[in-house]
Protein backbone atom coordinates (compact mmCIF):
# COMPACT_ATOMS: atom_id res chain seq x y z
CA UNK A 1 0.00 0.00 0.00
CA UNK A 2 1.53 3.28 -1.01
CA UNK A 3 2.05 6.15 1.83
CA UNK A 4 -1.25 7.89 0.40
CA UNK A 5 -3.59 5.00 -0.33
CA UNK A 6 -2.73 4.33 3.79
CA UNK A 7 -3.41 7.70 4.90
CA UNK A 8 -6.72 7.40 2.86
CA UNK A 9 -7.90 3.70 4.45
CA UNK A 10 -6.70 5.44 7.90
CA UNK A 11 -8.80 8.69 7.04
CA UNK A 12 -11.62 6.73 6.15
CA UNK A 13 -11.24 4.33 9.79
CA UNK A 14 -11.37 7.48 11.27
CA UNK A 15 -14.34 8.91 9.91
CA UNK A 16 -16.13 6.16 10.88
CA UNK A 17 -15.10 5.86 13.79
CA UNK A 18 -16.36 9.48 14.50
CA UNK A 19 -19.72 8.01 13.91
CA UNK A 20 -19.68 5.38 15.69
CA UNK A 21 -21.32 7.42 19.02
CA UNK A 22 -23.91 8.48 17.06
CA UNK A 23 -24.86 4.85 15.54
CA UNK A 24 -24.90 3.74 19.56
CA UNK A 25 -26.82 6.54 20.50
CA UNK A 26 -29.50 5.97 18.13
CA UNK A 27 -29.62 2.48 18.61
CA UNK A 28 -30.04 3.01 22.12
CA UNK A 29 -32.84 5.15 21.55
CA UNK A 30 -34.59 3.00 19.74
CA UNK A 31 -34.11 0.40 21.89
CA UNK A 32 -35.27 2.08 24.90
CA UNK A 33 -31.94 1.85 26.25
CA UNK A 34 -31.42 5.66 27.35
CA UNK A 35 -32.95 5.26 30.68
CA UNK A 36 -35.91 6.96 32.58
CA UNK A 37 -35.39 10.67 31.38
CA UNK A 38 -33.78 9.91 27.76
CA UNK A 39 -33.88 13.42 26.31
CA UNK A 40 -31.15 14.32 29.20
CA UNK A 41 -29.42 11.43 28.44
CA UNK A 42 -29.35 12.07 24.62
CA UNK A 43 -27.58 15.96 25.13
CA UNK A 44 -25.34 14.27 28.25
CA UNK A 45 -24.27 11.90 25.48
CA UNK A 46 -24.08 14.13 22.55
CA UNK A 47 -22.15 17.14 24.76
CA UNK A 48 -19.56 14.74 26.59
CA UNK A 49 -18.72 13.48 22.78
CA UNK A 50 -18.72 17.02 21.30
CA UNK A 51 -15.88 18.03 24.19
CA UNK A 52 -13.84 14.98 23.60
CA UNK A 53 -13.71 15.29 19.67
CA UNK A 54 -12.61 18.92 20.29
CA UNK A 55 -9.97 17.94 22.83
CA UNK A 56 -8.45 15.11 20.97
CA UNK A 57 -8.47 17.92 17.22
CA UNK A 58 -6.78 20.25 19.73
CA UNK A 59 -4.57 17.12 21.02
CA UNK A 60 -3.30 16.64 17.07
CA UNK A 61 -0.83 19.26 16.59
CA UNK A 62 1.36 19.26 19.91
CA UNK A 63 1.21 15.40 19.09
CA UNK A 64 2.53 16.12 15.82
CA UNK A 65 5.08 18.25 17.12
CA UNK A 66 6.12 15.47 20.03
CA UNK A 67 6.53 12.60 17.75
CA UNK A 68 7.48 14.59 14.65
CA UNK A 69 4.66 12.18 12.84
CA UNK A 70 3.65 14.94 10.32
CA UNK A 71 1.30 13.01 9.06
CA UNK A 72 -1.10 13.28 12.23
CA UNK A 73 -1.99 16.96 10.86
CA UNK A 74 -4.50 15.48 7.85
CA UNK A 75 -6.65 14.13 10.33
CA UNK A 76 -7.30 17.23 12.13
CA UNK A 77 -9.87 19.30 10.14
CA UNK A 78 -12.43 16.11 9.67
CA UNK A 79 -11.91 15.55 13.96
CA UNK A 80 -12.73 19.57 14.59
CA UNK A 81 -15.74 18.86 11.91
CA UNK A 82 -17.24 15.93 14.16
CA UNK A 83 -16.72 17.64 17.15
CA UNK A 84 -19.09 20.50 16.18
CA UNK A 85 -21.18 18.21 14.34
CA UNK A 86 -22.11 16.66 17.72
CA UNK A 87 -22.05 19.90 19.55
CA UNK A 88 -24.47 21.62 16.99
CA UNK A 89 -26.38 18.19 17.83
CA UNK A 90 -26.26 18.74 21.25
CA UNK A 91 -27.66 22.28 20.83
CA UNK A 92 -30.40 21.70 18.87
CA UNK A 93 -31.38 18.64 21.05
CA UNK A 94 -31.71 21.03 23.89
CA UNK A 95 -33.39 23.45 21.55
CA UNK A 96 -35.67 21.93 19.46
CA UNK A 97 -36.63 18.74 21.93
CA UNK A 98 -36.01 19.33 25.63
CA UNK A 99 -36.91 22.92 24.80
CA UNK A 100 -39.24 22.13 22.34
CA UNK A 101 -38.82 25.58 20.64
CA UNK A 102 -40.14 27.54 23.72
CA UNK A 103 -38.46 30.94 22.51
CA UNK A 104 -39.90 32.45 25.81
CA UNK A 105 -37.83 30.27 28.32
CA UNK A 106 -34.91 29.73 26.08
CA UNK A 107 -34.46 33.37 25.83
CA UNK A 108 -34.36 33.52 30.00
CA UNK A 109 -31.97 30.54 30.21
CA UNK A 110 -29.97 32.03 27.50
CA UNK A 111 -29.74 35.67 29.91
CA UNK A 112 -30.29 34.26 33.37
CA UNK A 113 -28.76 30.94 33.58
CA UNK A 114 -24.48 31.66 32.60
CA UNK A 115 -23.70 27.61 32.27
CA UNK A 116 -26.01 28.03 29.32
CA UNK A 117 -25.17 31.20 28.19
CA UNK A 118 -21.40 29.89 27.75
CA UNK A 119 -22.53 26.93 26.58
CA UNK A 120 -24.24 28.91 23.66
CA UNK A 121 -21.55 31.21 23.24
CA UNK A 122 -18.91 28.44 22.62
CA UNK A 123 -21.02 26.80 19.96
CA UNK A 124 -21.64 30.07 17.93
CA UNK A 125 -17.80 30.44 18.08
CA UNK A 126 -17.38 27.31 16.69
CA UNK A 127 -19.53 28.37 13.80
CA UNK A 128 -17.24 30.67 11.56
CA UNK A 129 -14.57 27.57 12.40
CA UNK A 130 -16.05 25.06 10.63
CA UNK A 131 -17.22 27.51 7.82
CA UNK A 132 -13.48 28.33 7.47
CA UNK A 133 -12.67 25.16 7.26
CA UNK A 134 -11.75 24.05 3.93
CA UNK A 135 -8.83 24.43 2.04
CA UNK A 136 -10.26 27.06 -0.25
CA UNK A 137 -10.64 29.07 2.79
CA UNK A 138 -7.45 27.89 4.66
CA UNK A 139 -5.72 30.15 1.84
CA UNK A 140 -7.83 32.93 1.70
CA UNK A 141 -7.46 33.81 4.80
CA UNK A 142 -3.36 33.14 4.65
CA UNK A 143 -2.20 34.35 8.10
CA UNK A 144 -5.22 35.43 9.66
CA UNK A 145 -6.50 31.86 9.58
CA UNK A 146 -4.07 30.56 12.21
CA UNK A 147 -5.43 33.85 14.08
CA UNK A 148 -9.35 32.82 13.72
CA UNK A 149 -8.62 29.09 14.36
CA UNK A 150 -6.85 29.83 18.05
CA UNK A 151 -10.40 31.22 18.96
CA UNK A 152 -11.01 26.83 19.31
CA UNK A 153 -9.39 26.90 22.54
CA UNK A 154 -11.64 29.65 23.99
CA UNK A 155 -14.59 27.63 22.68
CA UNK A 156 -13.25 24.40 24.30
CA UNK A 157 -12.53 26.08 27.63
CA UNK A 158 -16.36 27.82 27.07
CA UNK A 159 -17.46 24.15 26.88
CA UNK A 160 -15.59 22.97 29.91
CA UNK A 161 -17.03 26.08 32.42
CA UNK A 162 -20.49 24.99 30.75
CA UNK A 163 -19.98 21.58 31.84
CA UNK A 164 -18.54 22.34 35.36
CA UNK A 165 -21.41 24.59 36.16
CA UNK A 166 -24.01 22.27 35.08
CA UNK A 167 -22.90 19.59 37.39
CA UNK A 168 -24.31 19.50 40.91
CA UNK A 169 -21.23 17.96 43.05
CA UNK A 170 -19.34 15.83 41.58
CA UNK A 171 -16.95 17.69 39.14
CA UNK A 172 -14.88 14.20 38.44
CA UNK A 173 -15.38 14.43 34.58
CA UNK A 174 -15.88 17.75 33.94
CA UNK A 175 -12.54 18.23 35.76
CA UNK A 176 -10.55 16.11 33.45
CA UNK A 177 -11.72 17.46 30.49
CA UNK A 178 -10.54 20.90 31.99
CA UNK A 179 -6.38 19.26 33.18
CA UNK A 180 -5.84 17.99 29.56
CA UNK A 181 -6.96 21.38 27.86
CA UNK A 182 -4.77 22.85 30.32
CA UNK A 183 -1.55 20.35 29.30
CA UNK A 184 -2.66 20.74 25.81
CA UNK A 185 -2.07 24.24 26.22
CA UNK A 186 0.41 24.17 27.64
CA UNK A 187 2.42 22.45 24.92
CA UNK A 188 1.52 24.85 22.72
CA UNK A 189 4.30 26.72 24.45
CA UNK A 190 7.20 24.24 24.63
CA UNK A 191 9.30 25.35 21.79
CA UNK A 192 9.83 22.26 19.33
CA UNK A 193 12.90 21.06 18.74
CA UNK A 194 13.17 23.01 15.31
CA UNK A 195 12.91 26.45 16.90
CA UNK A 196 14.98 25.03 20.32
CA UNK A 197 17.86 24.75 17.87
CA UNK A 198 17.10 28.15 15.91
CA UNK A 199 17.09 29.71 19.35
CA UNK A 200 20.08 28.49 20.31
CA UNK A 201 21.74 29.73 17.16
CA UNK A 202 20.22 33.13 18.25
CA UNK A 203 18.81 33.51 14.65
CA UNK A 204 15.19 34.58 14.42
CA UNK A 205 12.68 31.98 13.82
CA UNK A 206 11.47 32.64 9.93
CA UNK A 207 8.37 34.07 9.21
CA UNK A 208 6.13 31.34 7.83
CA UNK A 209 5.07 31.20 4.60
CA UNK A 210 1.56 32.81 4.39
CA UNK A 211 -0.80 30.19 2.41
CA UNK A 212 -1.83 26.50 1.29
CA UNK A 213 1.29 23.69 0.97
CA UNK A 214 3.96 24.90 2.96
CA UNK A 215 1.87 25.66 6.09
CA UNK A 216 1.43 22.19 7.50
CA UNK A 217 0.12 23.54 10.69
CA UNK A 218 -2.95 25.01 8.98
CA UNK A 219 -5.42 22.23 8.01
CA UNK A 220 -5.15 19.07 6.45
CA UNK A 221 -3.55 20.59 3.07
CA UNK B 1 -51.79 -4.14 55.40
CA UNK B 2 -48.92 -6.15 57.24
CA UNK B 3 -45.25 -5.20 56.74
CA UNK B 4 -43.29 -8.58 55.15
CA UNK B 5 -39.74 -9.32 54.31
CA UNK B 6 -39.44 -10.46 50.69
CA UNK B 7 -38.70 -13.99 50.83
CA UNK B 8 -42.05 -14.21 52.59
CA UNK B 9 -44.19 -12.94 49.88
CA UNK B 10 -44.83 -15.48 47.26
CA UNK B 11 -45.03 -13.91 43.55
CA UNK B 12 -48.33 -15.18 42.96
CA UNK B 13 -49.39 -12.60 45.55
CA UNK B 14 -48.20 -9.36 44.29
CA UNK B 15 -50.16 -8.04 41.93
CA UNK B 16 -48.87 -7.36 38.38
CA UNK B 17 -47.85 -3.62 37.94
CA UNK B 18 -50.13 -3.45 34.70
CA UNK B 19 -53.45 -4.41 37.23
CA UNK B 20 -52.19 -2.63 39.53
CA UNK B 21 -51.88 0.55 37.31
CA UNK B 22 -55.11 -0.02 35.97
CA UNK B 23 -56.82 -0.50 39.64
CA UNK B 24 -55.34 3.32 39.98
CA UNK B 25 -56.59 4.39 36.58
CA UNK B 26 -59.88 2.93 37.67
CA UNK B 27 -59.63 4.20 41.24
CA UNK B 28 -58.74 7.77 39.75
CA UNK B 29 -60.93 8.16 37.44
CA UNK B 30 -63.97 7.23 39.88
CA UNK B 31 -62.38 9.90 42.30
CA UNK B 32 -62.47 12.59 39.70
CA UNK B 33 -65.98 11.49 38.75
CA UNK B 34 -66.63 12.33 42.67
CA UNK B 35 -64.58 15.22 42.05
CA UNK B 36 -66.40 16.70 39.56
CA UNK B 37 -69.87 16.20 41.07
CA UNK B 38 -68.63 18.03 44.01
CA UNK B 39 -66.83 20.81 43.18
CA UNK B 40 -67.86 24.01 41.51
CA UNK B 41 -66.69 24.36 37.94
CA UNK B 42 -63.65 27.02 39.15
CA UNK B 43 -62.76 24.51 41.29
CA UNK B 44 -62.84 21.67 39.64
CA UNK B 45 -60.98 22.62 36.86
CA UNK B 46 -57.42 23.46 39.42
CA UNK B 47 -57.97 20.22 41.04
CA UNK B 48 -58.63 18.18 38.17
CA UNK B 49 -55.90 19.13 36.55
CA UNK B 50 -53.78 16.58 38.99
CA UNK B 51 -55.90 13.97 39.65
CA UNK B 52 -56.18 13.38 36.14
CA UNK B 53 -52.84 13.27 34.94
CA UNK B 54 -51.24 12.17 38.22
CA UNK B 55 -50.69 8.40 37.15
CA UNK B 56 -47.62 6.58 38.78
CA UNK B 57 -44.73 6.03 37.47
CA UNK B 58 -43.46 2.63 36.25
CA UNK B 59 -41.75 0.76 38.87
CA UNK B 60 -38.30 0.29 36.77
CA UNK B 61 -38.50 3.81 36.36
CA UNK B 62 -38.85 4.79 40.01
CA UNK B 63 -35.94 1.80 41.06
CA UNK B 64 -33.28 3.08 38.17
CA UNK B 65 -33.54 6.75 38.19
CA UNK B 66 -32.31 7.81 41.87
CA UNK B 67 -30.47 10.36 43.00
CA UNK B 68 -28.93 8.39 46.08
CA UNK B 69 -25.45 9.79 45.90
CA UNK B 70 -24.19 7.27 48.67
CA UNK B 71 -24.48 4.57 46.08
CA UNK B 72 -22.93 6.87 42.92
CA UNK B 73 -24.02 9.99 41.32
CA UNK B 74 -25.33 9.02 38.53
CA UNK B 75 -28.96 8.25 38.09
CA UNK B 76 -28.51 4.59 37.46
CA UNK B 77 -25.67 3.71 39.53
CA UNK B 78 -27.69 3.70 42.62
CA UNK B 79 -29.63 0.68 41.41
CA UNK B 80 -26.42 -0.82 39.98
CA UNK B 81 -24.83 -0.41 44.04
CA UNK B 82 -27.08 -1.17 46.25
CA UNK B 83 -28.36 -4.20 45.24
CA UNK B 84 -26.10 -5.95 48.07
CA UNK B 85 -26.72 -3.32 50.73
CA UNK B 86 -27.90 -5.24 54.15
CA UNK B 87 -30.94 -3.99 55.98
CA UNK B 88 -31.43 -6.50 58.29
CA UNK B 89 -30.38 -6.06 61.18
CA UNK B 90 -30.74 -2.44 61.08
CA UNK B 91 -31.16 -0.16 64.00
CA UNK B 92 -32.29 3.50 64.62
CA UNK B 93 -31.28 5.64 67.40
CA UNK B 94 -34.17 7.94 68.64
CA UNK B 95 -31.73 10.68 70.44
CA UNK B 96 -31.83 14.73 71.94
CA UNK B 97 -34.84 16.10 73.58
CA UNK B 98 -37.30 12.77 73.73
CA UNK B 99 -38.61 11.57 76.90
CA UNK B 100 -37.01 8.28 76.89
CA UNK B 101 -33.91 8.25 74.63
CA UNK B 102 -33.00 4.57 72.81
CA UNK B 103 -31.69 2.64 69.83
CA UNK B 104 -34.82 0.51 68.28
CA UNK B 105 -34.44 -2.67 66.74
CA UNK B 106 -36.37 -1.77 62.99
CA UNK B 107 -38.98 -4.27 63.46
CA UNK B 108 -40.04 -3.01 67.16
CA UNK B 109 -39.58 0.48 65.51
CA UNK B 110 -42.63 -0.51 63.16
CA UNK B 111 -44.24 -2.47 65.17
CA UNK B 112 -47.96 -1.40 65.36
CA UNK B 113 -48.04 1.02 62.65
CA UNK B 114 -50.74 1.01 60.02
CA UNK B 115 -48.91 0.89 56.94
CA UNK B 116 -50.92 2.83 54.50
CA UNK B 117 -50.66 3.27 50.27
CA UNK B 118 -49.89 7.01 49.70
CA UNK B 119 -49.60 8.20 45.86
CA UNK B 120 -47.52 11.35 46.08
CA UNK B 121 -45.46 13.72 43.30
CA UNK B 122 -42.02 13.89 43.96
CA UNK B 123 -39.99 16.81 42.81
CA UNK B 124 -36.52 16.85 42.43
CA UNK B 125 -34.60 20.24 42.68
CA UNK B 126 -33.15 18.85 39.01
CA UNK B 127 -36.37 20.33 37.71
CA UNK B 128 -37.50 16.69 36.87
CA UNK B 129 -40.40 14.65 39.10
CA UNK B 130 -41.91 11.41 39.63
CA UNK B 131 -45.54 9.70 40.79
CA UNK B 132 -44.54 7.62 43.20
CA UNK B 133 -46.92 4.70 45.26
CA UNK B 134 -45.39 4.48 48.81
CA UNK B 135 -46.02 2.02 51.19
CA UNK B 136 -45.71 3.72 55.27
CA UNK B 137 -47.07 5.87 57.65
CA UNK B 138 -47.11 9.00 58.86
CA UNK B 139 -44.04 10.35 61.09
CA UNK B 140 -46.44 11.70 63.13
CA UNK B 141 -47.32 8.55 64.76
CA UNK B 142 -44.07 7.81 65.15
CA UNK B 143 -43.19 10.59 66.88
CA UNK B 144 -45.63 10.57 69.49
CA UNK B 145 -44.75 7.23 70.47
CA UNK B 146 -41.33 8.66 71.00
CA UNK B 147 -42.85 11.58 72.94
CA UNK B 148 -40.50 14.53 72.47
CA UNK B 149 -39.93 17.16 75.10
CA UNK B 150 -41.13 20.77 74.84
CA UNK B 151 -37.48 21.93 73.71
CA UNK B 152 -37.75 19.93 70.61
CA UNK B 153 -38.21 22.16 67.72
CA UNK B 154 -36.62 20.38 64.87
CA UNK B 155 -36.15 16.95 63.65
CA UNK B 156 -33.13 16.01 62.45
CA UNK B 157 -32.16 12.85 60.25
CA UNK B 158 -29.15 10.70 59.40
CA UNK B 159 -28.37 8.22 56.83
CA UNK B 160 -26.14 5.18 57.35
CA UNK B 161 -22.30 5.95 57.38
CA UNK B 162 -20.68 2.63 56.31
CA UNK B 163 -18.07 3.29 52.98
CA UNK B 164 -17.62 -0.47 53.36
CA UNK B 165 -21.20 -0.88 51.50
CA UNK B 166 -21.90 3.05 50.21
CA UNK B 167 -19.23 3.41 47.81
CA UNK B 168 -20.40 6.79 47.33
CA UNK B 169 -18.77 7.70 50.31
CA UNK B 170 -15.37 7.05 49.59
CA UNK B 171 -15.32 10.33 47.77
CA UNK B 172 -15.96 13.22 49.49
CA UNK B 173 -18.45 15.12 47.34
CA UNK B 174 -20.44 15.21 50.17
CA UNK B 175 -19.63 16.25 54.04
CA UNK B 176 -21.06 12.16 54.93
CA UNK B 177 -22.78 11.31 56.28
CA UNK B 178 -26.17 12.78 54.97
CA UNK B 179 -28.18 14.35 57.52
CA UNK B 180 -31.47 16.64 56.86
CA UNK B 181 -33.93 18.24 58.98
CA UNK B 182 -37.70 19.22 59.36
CA UNK B 183 -39.55 21.70 61.52
CA UNK B 184 -41.31 20.06 64.54
CA UNK B 185 -44.53 21.40 62.74
CA UNK B 186 -43.40 19.78 59.21
CA UNK B 187 -42.72 16.91 61.00
CA UNK B 188 -45.49 16.39 62.88
CA UNK B 189 -47.50 17.42 59.25
CA UNK B 190 -50.50 14.37 58.34
CA UNK B 191 -48.52 14.09 54.52
CA UNK B 192 -45.23 13.75 55.60
CA UNK B 193 -44.49 10.07 55.67
CA UNK B 194 -42.46 7.12 57.04
CA UNK B 195 -41.72 4.63 53.80
CA UNK B 196 -41.14 1.42 54.10
CA UNK B 197 -42.06 0.34 50.89
CA UNK B 198 -42.61 0.62 46.97
CA UNK B 199 -45.17 -0.59 45.22
CA UNK B 200 -46.76 -2.76 47.55
CA UNK B 201 -43.37 -4.57 47.82
CA UNK B 202 -40.59 -3.70 50.17
CA UNK B 203 -38.67 -0.50 49.79
CA UNK B 204 -35.96 -1.52 47.17
CA UNK B 205 -32.64 -0.76 48.54
CA UNK B 206 -31.72 2.05 45.82
CA UNK B 207 -34.54 4.00 47.47
CA UNK B 208 -33.63 3.82 50.56
CA UNK B 209 -34.41 0.87 52.58
CA UNK B 210 -34.69 -0.21 55.34
CA UNK B 211 -36.82 3.47 56.31
CA UNK B 212 -36.95 6.38 54.81
CA UNK B 213 -39.05 9.62 54.44
CA UNK B 214 -40.75 11.32 52.30
CA UNK B 215 -41.91 15.34 52.14
CA UNK B 216 -43.75 15.78 49.22
CA UNK B 217 -43.95 19.10 49.40
CA UNK B 218 -40.04 19.57 49.42
CA UNK B 219 -37.36 19.12 46.67
CA UNK B 220 -36.72 15.38 46.87
CA UNK B 221 -33.09 15.90 48.89
CA UNK B 222 -35.27 16.98 52.10
CA UNK B 223 -36.04 13.45 52.07
CA UNK B 224 -33.64 11.54 54.02
CA UNK B 225 -32.99 7.74 53.06
CA UNK B 226 -32.00 4.62 54.77
CA UNK B 227 -32.15 6.49 58.25
CA UNK B 228 -30.16 5.06 61.43
CA UNK B 229 -30.62 7.85 63.67
CA UNK B 230 -33.74 10.57 64.68
CA UNK B 231 -32.76 13.49 67.01
CA UNK B 232 -35.21 15.77 68.30
CA UNK B 233 -33.28 19.32 68.87
CA UNK B 234 -33.85 22.86 69.94
CA UNK B 235 -32.27 24.81 66.90
CA UNK B 236 -32.39 24.56 63.16
CA UNK B 237 -30.11 20.81 61.87
CA UNK B 238 -27.72 21.36 59.18
CA UNK B 239 -28.85 19.54 56.26
CA UNK B 240 -26.57 18.06 53.93
CA UNK B 241 -26.64 19.97 50.64
CA UNK B 242 -26.87 23.46 52.56
CA UNK B 243 -23.87 22.68 54.15
CA UNK B 244 -22.03 21.81 50.61
CA UNK B 245 -23.81 24.80 48.49
CA UNK B 246 -25.30 27.34 50.86
CA UNK B 247 -26.50 29.50 48.09
CA UNK B 248 -27.90 26.79 46.09
CA UNK B 249 -29.97 24.58 48.76
CA UNK B 250 -31.46 26.01 51.56
CA UNK B 251 -33.25 24.43 54.66
CA UNK B 252 -36.68 24.65 53.66
CA UNK B 253 -36.28 23.31 50.04
CA UNK B 254 -40.36 24.42 49.60
CA UNK B 255 -40.90 23.15 45.87
CA UNK B 256 -41.55 26.85 44.40
CA UNK B 257 -41.79 27.54 40.48
CA UNK B 258 -41.24 31.43 41.95
CA UNK B 259 -37.59 31.06 43.53
CA UNK B 260 -35.51 29.72 40.79
CA UNK B 261 -32.07 27.74 41.56
CA UNK B 262 -29.18 29.84 40.96
CA UNK B 263 -28.61 27.95 38.13
CA UNK B 264 -31.49 27.07 36.89
CA UNK B 265 -35.39 27.68 36.59
CA UNK B 266 -37.58 26.13 38.41
CA UNK B 267 -41.02 27.22 36.84
CA UNK B 268 -41.26 23.82 35.10
CA UNK B 269 -39.95 20.53 35.32
CA UNK B 270 -40.17 17.12 33.31
CA UNK B 271 -42.51 14.48 34.37
CA UNK B 272 -40.59 11.17 33.45
CA UNK B 273 -41.75 9.50 30.98
CA UNK B 274 -43.17 12.82 29.32
CA UNK B 275 -41.98 14.85 26.62
CA UNK B 276 -43.59 18.27 27.38
CA UNK B 277 -42.30 19.96 30.56
CA UNK B 278 -44.98 21.10 32.54
CA UNK B 279 -45.62 23.70 34.91
CA UNK B 280 -44.59 23.21 38.09
CA UNK B 281 -46.94 23.85 41.50
CA UNK B 282 -46.64 25.90 44.44
CA UNK B 283 -45.51 23.56 47.57
CA UNK B 284 -45.40 20.71 44.08
CA UNK B 285 -49.66 21.09 44.16
CA UNK B 286 -50.13 20.54 48.35
CA UNK B 287 -50.70 24.11 48.92
CA UNK B 288 -54.48 23.05 50.14
CA UNK B 289 -52.38 21.02 52.89
CA UNK B 290 -49.12 23.27 53.90
CA UNK B 291 -49.42 26.34 52.95
CA UNK B 292 -50.72 27.67 56.03
CA UNK B 293 -47.23 26.51 57.83
CA UNK B 294 -45.24 29.11 55.99
CA UNK B 295 -47.60 32.07 56.50
CA UNK B 296 -45.91 35.13 56.81
CA UNK B 297 -42.32 33.65 55.89
CA UNK B 298 -40.19 34.91 53.07
CA UNK B 299 -40.07 32.41 50.93
CA UNK B 300 -37.45 34.07 48.89
CA UNK B 301 -35.47 34.58 52.08
CA UNK B 302 -36.26 30.89 53.32
CA UNK B 303 -35.70 28.67 50.32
Amino acid sequence: MSPRAARRAVKAALFAACLVPLAVLAADAVGGRLGAEPIRATELRLGIWGLTLLVATLSITPLRRLTGWNVLGGYRRMLGLFAFTYIALHFLTWFGVDQFFAVKYIGQDLAKRPYITVGFASFLLMIPLALTSSAAMVRRLGRRWKTLHSLVYLAALGGIVHFVWEVKADRTVPTRYAVILVALLALRFVPTRSRRAAAAREVPVPPRPPSGAAAPAGADA
Amino acid sequence: MLVRRAPDIRSSEITPESLYLNRRAFLAAAGFAALNAALPAAGRARTGHHADEDKPNSYQDITHYNNYYEFGTGKEEPAENAGNFRTRPWKVEVSGEVAKPAQYDLDDLLHGQTIEERIYRHRCVEAWSMVIPWNGFPLRSLIERFRPTSRAKFVEFTTLLDPSQMPGQRSDILPWPYVEGLRMDEAMHPLTLVVTGLYGRPLPNQNGAPLRIHVPWKYGFKSAKSLVRIRFVETQPLNTWNVSVPNEYGFYANVNPNVDHPRWSQARERRIGEFFRRPTLMFNGYADQVASLYAGMDLRRYF
